[in-house]
């Protein structure tokens, strides 16, 4: 099962590395980490995206939570949440089927951020199923070139307070 | 309110040293801690120059182990603090409370492959519970009281302090730290009262439960209350080999050590009781055997203060998040008391018939014989050190500890070379206790040059090599399932007796038990170091034993085989 986890951390050199080995050393599983500046100077939101059993996640919660410069751990997959990833995907096209893609990736909010001779470069947020899709839409023009950025999320609606 | 005194970073780091309390470290000199080392000489706290870093931090760990304290170690940079990662990753391992002080090239040579620059945060990021890189003199003060609190408090282990030599020679004001507050670092200690009316309650219920303590009750300082409890209650007690010395060993309620080297009692009553209380322990492999068939009948409760050991190997049914002490204390007051009548005889039964024993020959000083009679002489009032292998098993076997912290051995890692420089650090700390360190041939010679450190500041620890002139252990191990093909097991070694006379300490030998019984005699009376080289059976094993992978009920090597 995917699991997907916001952990609060202090903003230092390192603390990448920290977690990463963590997960690396302990054979945890890292499907996607985003790191980004939270609300608060000084921390770091990461969210992480893993995948194992309950007893895999309980261990992965309690060994980040270990760590000294972890704040706080969620886990929020079955909360209320929302979870975004960037995906830019470079697709082949020409003056032909130009205007089909963009017929394709209209209903997905997507948008064209480069046109080349021989290629368009298309930009679209959203939850990974969406940009699954997508890109599985696109397979058959010829896909060169993928970059996403993984899963960063945040629940809906409740103030998360910290200790 | 006056200014702050101006300080170099080496000044600080040994002004915040003492403020912790710190009189004794240990360590070895060299290019990146020359500032540091400088201001050590005329600064009032001892230092102990070993002859390795290996050994500098083994003897660390010997001074936290025999006293609760932190233990302190300095060395370089690069080769000097590599040289520490065994004792770090030890230390780690058994929970020990260390500050690990590094020096490092200056900042405007890091991550330029400079001369003896290792990345020390980096290798050691796994096998510290926290590591900080200096980089501006004024953090030292906090720097270092935060790591003696987080060494010390929770689950105790090693925290490293790298500091770049221009750091230590760096000029700032010095503003002294008292107070400490890490907002990622709250441990649990005192326990829910949920889980202790839940535990009680289980307790009463159960017909034959067993306390299963470990090292935590000892790094708790916990012993009297785990004694009170298990009396009060009349539950059978088993120990890991890391909290051999928290029971009383001639207790009734004394099972034994529990798992691959375990007794028949302890094992047999672990598989058949139906409520396991785990206390300060973490369901290591070579407790556990075979995971399926531990303990398999038993309802488990688990106390530990790291909420990251309940249910990482084991499921656990009650988990308690907390200080063992305090958690037993909540227990004494509930004062459950099981229905265990029956099964206090079942398992004093086990006891009596299947007791830890060895065959005596004419003329042949066994291995065991030797642990019997340093028991004897000593009546187990003794600190006993030991390095790790057969002896290490024997001495768990034989060598009955009196009290908590008096039985220091290398459990998580199996660190051969600990012992020896464990036993200098805690003679160091406790200097009016007798000091032993029981050795194995081949681990002894993996420390051996601290013979002259020992022999320099006479520190009167007495090294009894248990030598089967074989790497023991695995010659067993070679014996039972690689079909007696000792590939590299048969070590080579020195004169041992010569070996110690060179580097000024006293040596012996005993080939017979009359010898053996003498020579103890000899070494316990002497003033200083003593080295007795025991030259004992060589193809003995250690019995009983659970092969690896299997269950915990499936021993082999002992009289119910027969």
């Amino acid at each position: 099962m995917r699991h997907t986890l916001s952990v609060l951390v202090n903003d230092q050199p390192g603390v990448l590395a920290r977690i990463a080995g963590l997960f690396s050393r302990r054979g945890f599983n890292i499907e996607s980490l985003t790191v980004g500046s939270s609300e608060e100077p000084g921390l770091s939101r990461m969210t992480i995206t893993t995948t194992g059993d309950e007893a895999t996640l309980e261990q992965v919660m309690k060994q980040l939570h270990k760590l000294v410069d972890v704040i706080k751990v969620q886990d929020i997959t079955s909360d209320p949440m929302v979870a975004r990833e960037l995906l830019l995907v470079k697709v082949a096209s020409n003056a032909q089927t130009r205007t089909e893609i963009n017929g394709i990736i209209e209903p997905f909010r997507a948008s064209v951020v480069d046109v080349g001779r021989t290629s368009l470069i298309i930009q679209v947020t959203g939850d990974r199923d969406k940009n699954d899709a997508l890109i599985e839409l696109l397979k058959p023009y010829g896909v060169k070139e993928i970059a996403r950025t993984g899963i960063t999320a945040l629940v809906r609606g409740q103030v998360v307070r910290m200790k | 309110m006056s200014e702050p005194a101006m300080m170099t970073g080496a000044q600080m780091l040994v002004e915040c040293l003492k403020q912790e309390g710190v009189d004794l470290i240990f360590g070895y000199p060299g290019g990146a801690v020359l500032p540091i080392y400088d201001v050590l000489y005329d600064a009032g706290i001892e230092h102990v120059l070993t002859r390795h870093e290996q050994g500098a931090i083994h003897a660390a760990q010997g001074y936290a182990r025999a006293t609760g304290r932190v233990g302190v170690v300095l060395a370089t940079s690069g080769p000097g603090a590599t040289n520490l990662v065994t004792g770090i990753t030890d230390a780690y391992m058994d929970s020990t409370p260390l500050v690990v002080l590094t020096g490092q090239v200056p900042t405007t040579m890091i991550g330029r492959d400079a001369f003896q620059e290792a990345d020390v945060i980096g290798i050691t990021m796994p096998i510290t519970k926290h590591n900080y890189q200096v980089r501006n003199a004024a953090d030292i003060p906090r720097i270092v009281r935060e790591a003696f609190h987080i060494a010390s408090t929770g689950r105790p282990g090693p925290v490293l302090i790298d500091i770049p030599k221009d750091v230590s020679t760096q000029t700032a004001p010095y503003v002294r730290q008292d107070s400490v507050s890490i907002r990622g670092y709250n441990p649990t200690t005192e326990p829910h009262p949920m889980g202790i009316e839940r535990l009680a309650e289980a307790i009463s219920r159960a017909k034959k439960p067993v306390l299963y303590v470990g090292g935590g009750i000892i790094l708790a300082e916990a012993s009297e209350y785990l004694v009170t409890f298990a009396r009060q209650a009349r539950i059978p007690v088993v120990s890991t080999l890391m909290g051999l010395g928290s029971f009383p060993q001639d207790d009734e309620l004394f099972l034994g050590m529990l798992g691959m080297h375990g007794t028949y009692a302890a094992n047999k009553a672990v598989f058949e009781c139906d409520l396991l209380i785990a206390c300060g322990v973490r369901f290591d492999d070579r407790v556990t055997g075979k995971l399926e068939r531990f303990s398999p009948k038993s309802k488990k409760a688990h106390i530990d203060i790291d909420p990251a050991e309940i249910g990482k190997n084991v499921a656990v049914d009650i988990p308690i998040v907390g200080d063992v002490g305090r958690a037993l204390q909540a227990l004494i007051e509930k004062a459950p008391v099981p229905d265990s009548a029956n099964w206090l005889q079942t398992v004093r039964q086990w006891v009596k018939d299947y007791p830890l024993e060895y065959k005596s020959e004419e003329g042949v000083l066994k291995p065991q014989q030797v642990i019997d009679l340093i028991q004897e002489a000593t009546q187990g009032k003794a600190i006993v050190t030991t390095e790790v292998g057969q002896h290490q098993m024997w001495a768990a076997h034989f060598y009955k500890p009196a009290a908590p912290r008096s039985f220091i051995t290398s459990g998580g890692l199996g660190t051969m070379g600990f012992g020896f420089p464990a036993a200098m650090g805690a003679q160091l700390a406790r200097p009016n206790e007798t000091v032993i360190c029981i050795a194995g041939d081949a681990s002894f010679q993996m420390n051996i040059q601290e013979l002259q450190t020992v022999a320099e500041r006479n520190i009167p620890v007495k090294v009894m090599i248990i030598n089967n002139y074989y790497l023991g252990m695995v010659r067993q191990w070679q014996e039972l399932f690689y079909e007696k093909r000792y590939s590299e097991s048969a070590i080579g070694q020195p004169d041992f007796v010569k070996v110690a006379e060179a580097f000024g300490v006293k040596g012996m030998r005993a080939t017979t038990p009359e010898e053996a019984k003498e020579a103890i005699q000899i070494a316990l009376a002497h003033p200083g170091p003593v080295l007795v080289d025991f030259s004992v059976a060589e193809e003995e094993n250690v019995f009983p034993m659970v092969p690896p992978g299997a269950g915990n009920d499936e021993m082999v090597g002992g009289r119910w085989e027969d």
